[in-house]
């Protein structure tokens, strides 16, 4: 082989975005010239005209490298000596069943194109296990369902016309063979050939059958790596995330309770309850809803731990989301002013009323010494929840903490 | 908040048991509770835990609910039938309520998570070592949620008194709902402290032996975070 051909050769680069198959037809295009359509037509007449095109395809696609990279399939299916012992425990038995059969029944021509097109199977499953992870994605996503491998909607009525156009095929050649050959001693390489292929059967069957399990096997490893992949992606994504941010502000405890809370929940609300993190609704339309997300806002905005007890639950109407309105105030100042680092909410909800109470154990206050600002903020809790027939309570005496304790009736008195 | 030593065994310290599997939180609950106990010795799961905490006899087991080899509850069950002086204090990152209740039912005398500060967490060692019960706020209001809507259907031919919480009981537990120490519902119902604890061991009890089947299916029907 002249130099500047194998210089050629060694650079083809099969494509990635201009492929069929394996981008081989594409690689030839570009190291000729010739326009990729012409070469595809020019390999598909020749896979028709003689079956040896496929497995040069196969070989091609082998051993030219993907572009962007310097190794090909090959170096990898080299070493895969699962894959090659699978293939081989395949292909040998068949090739030999192949031969006896096309040279009892006096049809080389069955043989002549079989032959490659078995060798070029062999060669597509060591490609399929040995390329690389984009290339095996692309493999299962684009060309296996061209296979019809899918017994799904239109891949199952593509199977239903693969079996009744085997079984006029059968039919077919039953007739022939009945018709040609009245005697029986015609029938003989026949009968030979089915012995011969009950035999492979006999033999080889069990062993075949480990190697589909086998693979089977590998297949759901591989479908459990993804998940696991994925797993990886979100805890990397959040908890990995949180914890180096709680690293670097480890000098300021306030915001490591914040940060340390808000993960904890995002984890909580993915493991329990199957939400991604981020979809979150931000609409309640439960009570119980309505004080989790309470929590949460207080939790993110004031960097304060919110205890949250909630018994029973209903839906919310607008005077409860007048209470929850009130409830919010009064976590709010208690984080705000108290000095506490937890405030408690509990909600119980009875048949005819839902009682919150709003709790810290911080400094506490003395209601007639307080400056008018917060009296406002006072007021504006007890106005909230009176407007709607609610009542408010506020105990407090300095040293001793404080509890906001709210009662609203309910409207609707379903249990 | 100050320990509450009074009450407890004889002799001071309360020996502990720790069995827990990460590592992490088992180096920082020792470090958290450090001279005030007596560390007779830890377990990161279900079976040593068993062997361990025959042979030592500690007066309370730190129990993780969950742990490999069968959880907390395997612990529960392992142990208690052997040695029914033995206390333990379950401890876990979870809330969700078919756990809680469960190890409940399966015999511990209390329920707290892991967010819970040290000095909390001591004074919840010292009150089971004292043969009391430990309510945290949450395990409170599960309680009050699963005994709610009274009446109900008791199971045919058992205690009656089990399936239902006094006034007084429902009263003391909805104070600890709302954030209050057990100090602090004495003062506010006018009760002495040993008053309170007797409501809430009589409540831990009915949690224990009552069978309605309510519990269970409110347990596992609901999971709140």
């Amino acid at each position: 082989m002249p130099p500047h051909v194998r210089r050629r050769l060694r650079s083809l680069r099969r494509t990635e975005d201009n492929r069929v198959l394996g981008g081989v037809c594409g690689a030839v295009s570009r190291a000729t010239g010739i326009d990729v359509t012409w070469v595809r037509i020019g390999c598909v007449l020749a896979c028709i005209a003689s079956g040896i095109m496929v497995f040069v395809y196969a070989i091609a696609w082998l051993m030219i490298p993907m572009e962007g990279q310097s190794t090909n399939i090959y170096a990898r299916a080299i070493k895969d000596k699962h894959g090659v012992r699978i293939v081989l425990a395949v292909l040998i038995p068949l090739l030999i069943l192949l031969q006896v059969i096309t040279s009892s029944l006096h049809v080389p021509v069955v043989g002549f194109i079989s032959w490659p097109t078995l060798l070029a199977a062999g060669l597509l499953v060591l490609i399929w296990r040995n390329a690389n992870e984009s290339e095996k994605d692309f493999i299962d996503h684009e060309v296996v369902p061209l296979l019809g491998n899918d017994f799904h909607g239109q891949g199952r009525r593509l199977l239903i016309l693969r079996v009744v156009v085997g079984l006029a095929l059968a039919g077919i050649g039953i007739a022939l063979l009945v018709e040609g050959h009245t005697t029986l001693a015609a029938l003989r390489p026949v009968g030979g050939a089915a012995l011969v292929v009950a035999a492979a059967i006999v033999v080889f069957g069990p062993w075949w059958l480990s190697l589909v399990r086998d693979l089977i096997a590998e297949r759901q490893a591989r479908v459990r790596a993804e998940e696991r992949a994925q797993m990886a992606a979100h805890v990397h994504d959040s908890v990995l995330q949180t914890l180096a941010l709680i690293q670097r502000s480890s000098d300021d405890p306030q915001n490591v309770v914040r940060l340390a809370r808000a993960q904890e929940r995002e984890l909580r609300a993915w493991l329990f309850e199957g939400r991604s993190p981020g979809v979150i609704s931000e609409d309640a339309t439960m009570l119980g809803e309505g004080v989790a997300l309470l929590q949460r806002q207080v939790e993110a905005d004031h960097g304060i731990a919110v205890q949250v007890v909630v018994v029973g639950d209903c839906a919310l109407d607008e005077p409860l989301r007048a209470l929850l309105d009130a409830a919010r105030e009064a976590t709010v100042n208690a984080a705000k002013w108290s000095g506490a680092d937890q405030v408690s909410i509990y909600a119980e909800v009875e048949p005819e009323t839902v009682e919150l109470y709003v709790r810290d154990r911080g400094q506490g206050f003395d209601r007639a010494s307080v400056p008018e600002d917060r009296q406002g903020i006072a007021q504006s809790i007890e106005s909230r929840v009176a407007r709607f027939g609610g009542q408010a309570v506020i105990r407090s005496a300095p040293g001793e903490g404080a509890e906001v304790q709210l009662f609203m009736p309910r409207r609707e008195r379903v249990k | 908040m100050s320990g509450r030593g009074e009450g407890a065994v004889a002799g001071g310290r309360p020996r502990i048991f720790l069995v827990e599997d990460h590592a992490v939180f088992r180096a920082g609950v020792k470090a958290e509770l450090g001279d005030a106990v007596e560390l007779a010795g830890e377990a990161d799961e279900a079976t040593a835990a068993v062997e361990l905490i025959g042979e030592r006899l500690p007066d309370v087991v730190l129990l993780d609910v969950h742990l490999p080899g069968g959880g907390g509850l395997a612990v529960l069950r392992g142990v208690l039938p052997h040695h029914p002086e033995v206390q333990f204090l379950a401890l876990s990152v979870s809330d969700a309520p078919e756990d809680v209740i469960d190890v409940i039912r399966a015999g511990a005398r209390g329920y707290i998570t892991k967010t819970i500060s040290g000095p909390e967490l001591l004074q919840a060692v010292y009150r089971v070592a004292a043969g009391d019960a430990v309510f945290s706020p949450r395990l409170a209001g599960f309680v009050l949620d699963a005994f709610a809507h009274g009446g109900a259907t008791p199971a045919v031919g058992l205690d009656p008194e089990l399936d239902q919480l006094s006034p007084r009981e429902r009263e003391v537990l909805r104070l600890i709902a709302r954030g209050y120490t057990y100090k602090e519902v004495a003062r506010d119902l006018s009760i002495s402290a040993k008053t309170v604890e007797s409501h809430v061991s009589s409540v831990l009890r009915k949690l224990q032996l009552s069978t309605r089947h309510e519990l269970t299916r409110w347990a596992t029907d609901r999971r709140l975070v």
